[in-house]
């Protein structure tokens, strides 16, 4: 493998909840418990799990939005998440981030073009004006957005519009890196694969490398080169895409892959036992997902498993699995 | 006689002082006993709206300006509250996306589901509990007995659905609506309620009207579906039918642009353009801007159901299916 352009370890992040006014105890939610993953140029990683898992966690984390209460982050090899603000904005203008909901990522009351100049002015100050328009102007063209638009306010334009808006306004500092998270499970179906479509060709055109957050495992196998599953801020399983959904090594990513709705039908014929999420604020001792598991045993109870590399190369982190 | 035969059903919201726009144009829908019914359309299409018009439940400013619902032979929309109130909850109950709106944050999941027993049947407070836990079970509560006096915010968003669900089968209705009951929901807890809805209609031939945007939900649960855009039906018939040859170039549009319908990292078949609001519907069919057939005539008039699809220039059958 070439030098990863991301790369985290160990990675962990909790948060501090507000005490009860009873207790004593200062309560902690565990959001990212040890993620390692390492990110190749020029690919699609995509990152799947349920509600609360901690994908928007680690985009975060990554874009340095949040200090990670342990672990290391780093960026072409350099630790990012100890550097300074001086040093870290360059870096910055290389890693950009689109949010889920194009109705609040956007300021209302700015205009596209300001929108769009902001991260050039904040990031790259030095950027001339003249500079700045070209830049903004050649990043609405390339995502399919019409130079009319600049002077119009985000509540003018349908959701799609906006996330193309939030699409460019990512790209404008030319960046290697983009943090997609859920682009487009805000937006209609038949506007979904128009954004997809864009991501796909943007990639082809700049290089670029992504970091998909996605609960939409069709959306993974068509776009994903590699899939990372997250279970309550751990990876369970991490692999090749084509791996992830001929040869599933985790019994979570089986229990993902048989909730997939199909067009052909069966996926709903046999009733399911309730499942529920173990809380994140008193994670149990052994596999966060032994409470759920069909093969769950002692062990699993008692010692929590560690990601290790598979015979097909695929890395899961289960006591029982080969 | 169908059990529900929805006729040329308007609904319109007052725009300025004197007009009104439709965000129902005429709909038309038919159901028999035990029948499961999807249907699908995007944001705004006017899908919830059809829901609430069948229980006469359109809120002001909105009006059903026109139309019948006929229920068992008999016009729901001219029955008074307290008869409509006997069918409502009881003949027919519904199941909305967020339980929230059925669920009453600060009474026990027992107190609101023996309430709900008790307006519409003469039964024993202990009858009535022991109906209740019963229902819990069905659903697949673990520990019924004490989640009934459990408050809603105890629940994990699937239980609470689940809840809803046992609300929604107390009365022994003969027709459940659910609106996305399962949108807001993880694709585990969404496989586990929809198997659950599944099995309880086809158990106790209980008719269904599923509402969601998710195809391939729709052809897990449904027999027959219903495909809206922009206030009007413009197609209808058998689930697998339609999936396997759709003739309105719009549903063959939305299957297409699948992500499952494209080899991974190949660009996707999209729809150009979105579904425009109601208030700028364009001349003719509200499809023609997006259409690649749309000649003259279909700019000019709006084409009628017929057949099963409203479309001047349906695909044929070998063109559907490639
Ligand atoms: N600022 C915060 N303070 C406290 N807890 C937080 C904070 N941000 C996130 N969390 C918690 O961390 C966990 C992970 O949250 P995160 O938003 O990363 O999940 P997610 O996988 O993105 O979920 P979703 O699919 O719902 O977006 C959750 O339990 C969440 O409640
Ligand atoms: N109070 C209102 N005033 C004016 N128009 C309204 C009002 N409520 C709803 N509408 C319009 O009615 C149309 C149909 O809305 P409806 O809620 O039925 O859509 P839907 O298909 O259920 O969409 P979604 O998938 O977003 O739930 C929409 O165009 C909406 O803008
Ligand atoms: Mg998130
Ligand atoms: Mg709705």
């Amino acid at each position: 493998m070439t030098q990863p352009i991301v790369e985290t370890r160990g990675l962990e992040m909790r948060f501090a909840l507000p005490t009860h006014f009873l207790s004593r105890e200062k309560p902690v939610l565990h959001a990212l418990n040890g993620v390692d993953v390492s990110i190749q140029p020029g690919e699609s990683f995509c990152v799947v799990g349920e509600s609360g898992c901690g994908k928007t966690t680690l985009g975060r984390a990554i874009m340095g939005l949040l200090a990670p209460s342990a672990g290391e982050i780093l960026f072409r090899d350099q630790r990012i998440d100890t550097m300074d603000e001086r040093m870290r904005k360059p870096i910055r203008a290389e890693m950009q981030m689109v949010f889920q909901n194009p109705y609040a990522s956007l300021n209302p009351r700015r205009n596209v073009f300001d929108t769009l100049a902001e991260p050039i002015r904040h990031l790259l100050p030095d950027t001339p004006a003249a500079e700045v328009r070209e830049q903004v102007e050649s990043v609405l063209a390339a995502t399919g957005c019409d130079p009319s638009w600049q002077r119009r306010l985000p509540h003018e334009f349908s959701g799609g519009q906006r996330q193309r808006i939030a699409i460019a306004r990512a790209l404008v500092t030319n960046p290697a890196f983009i943090v997609a998270d859920e682009p487009i499970s805000a937006l209609d179906v038949s506007i979904q694969a128009q954004i997809l479509n864009l991501l796909t060709d943007l990639q082809a055109d700049r290089g670029l490398t992504y970091l998909f957050i996605t609960h939409d495992l069709s959306v993974v196998e068509h776009f994903g080169s590699r899939v990372a599953v997250m279970y309550l801020g751990q990876v369970m399983e991490l692999a090749e895409t084509q791996a992830i959904f001929a040869q599933p090594k985790h019994p979570y990513t089986r229990l993902l892959l048989e909730a997939i709705p199909k067009l052909e039908g069966g996926s709903f014929d046999k009733p399911r036992t309730p499942g529920e999420l173990p809380d994140p604020v008193n994670l149990p001792v052994g596999c966060p997902f032994a409470p759920r598991c069909p093969l769950a045993d002692a062990r699993c109870r008692a010692e929590r498993p560690k990601l290790r590399t598979l015979a097909n190369g695929t890395q899961a982190a289960c006591h029982h699995t080969e | 006689m169908a059990m529900l035969e929805v006729q040329d059903l308007h609904v319109a919201f007052p725009r300025g002082k004197r007009d009104e726009v439709e965000a129902l144009r005429g709909v038309n829908l038919h159901l028999e006993k035990g029948e499961r019914l999807g249907v699908v359309g995007e944001s705004g299409a006017g899908k919830s709206m059809l829901a609430f018009a069948i229980l006469n439940l359109i809120a002001d400013p909105g009006r059903v300006s026109g139309g019948r619902v006929m229920f068992h032979g008999e016009n729901l929309l001219d029955l008074s509250e307290r008869g409509i109130r006997g069918i409502r909850g009881n003949r027919i109950s519904m199941i909305f996306q967020d339980p929230m709106v059925t669920l009453n944050p600060v009474l026990t999941i027992g107190t609101q589901m023996i309430e709900t027993l008790k307006a519409h049947r003469k039964i024993s407070d202990a009858e009535a509990r022991k109906l209740c836990i019963e229902r819990l079970k069905q659903v697949a509560i673990p520990s019924a007995e004490s989640r009934m006096d459990a408050y809603p915010h105890e629940l994990s968003g699937g239980l609470r659905q689940r809840v809803v669900i046992a609300i929604a089968l107390l009365t022994d209705p003969e027709l459940i609506i659910a609106d996305e009951p399962t949108t807001a929901l993880d694709v585990t807890i969404q496989a586990e309620i929809m198997a659950l809805i599944l099995k309880l209609c086809r158990e106790n031939d209980v008719a269904l009207i599923l509402i969601t945007h998710d195809l391939g939900v729709v052809a897990e649960v449904t027999e027959r579906i219903m495909i809206m855009y922009a206030g009007l039906c413009v197609e209808e018939g058998r689930t697998q039918d339609i999936i396997n040859a759709p003739r309105h170039p719009y549903t063959a549009g939305l299957l297409k642009a699948l992500p499952q319908k494209a080899g991974r990292g190949q660009r996707l078949y999209q729809i150009p353009g979105s579904m425009p609001p109601i208030t700028a519907l364009p001349p003719g069919c509200a499809y023609n801007p997006r259409c690649e057939f749309a000649a003259d005539r279909c700019r000019a008039t709006i084409p009628p159901l017929a057949g099963g699809v409203a479309c001047f220039h349906p695909l044929q059958e070998e063109e559907a299916a490639s």
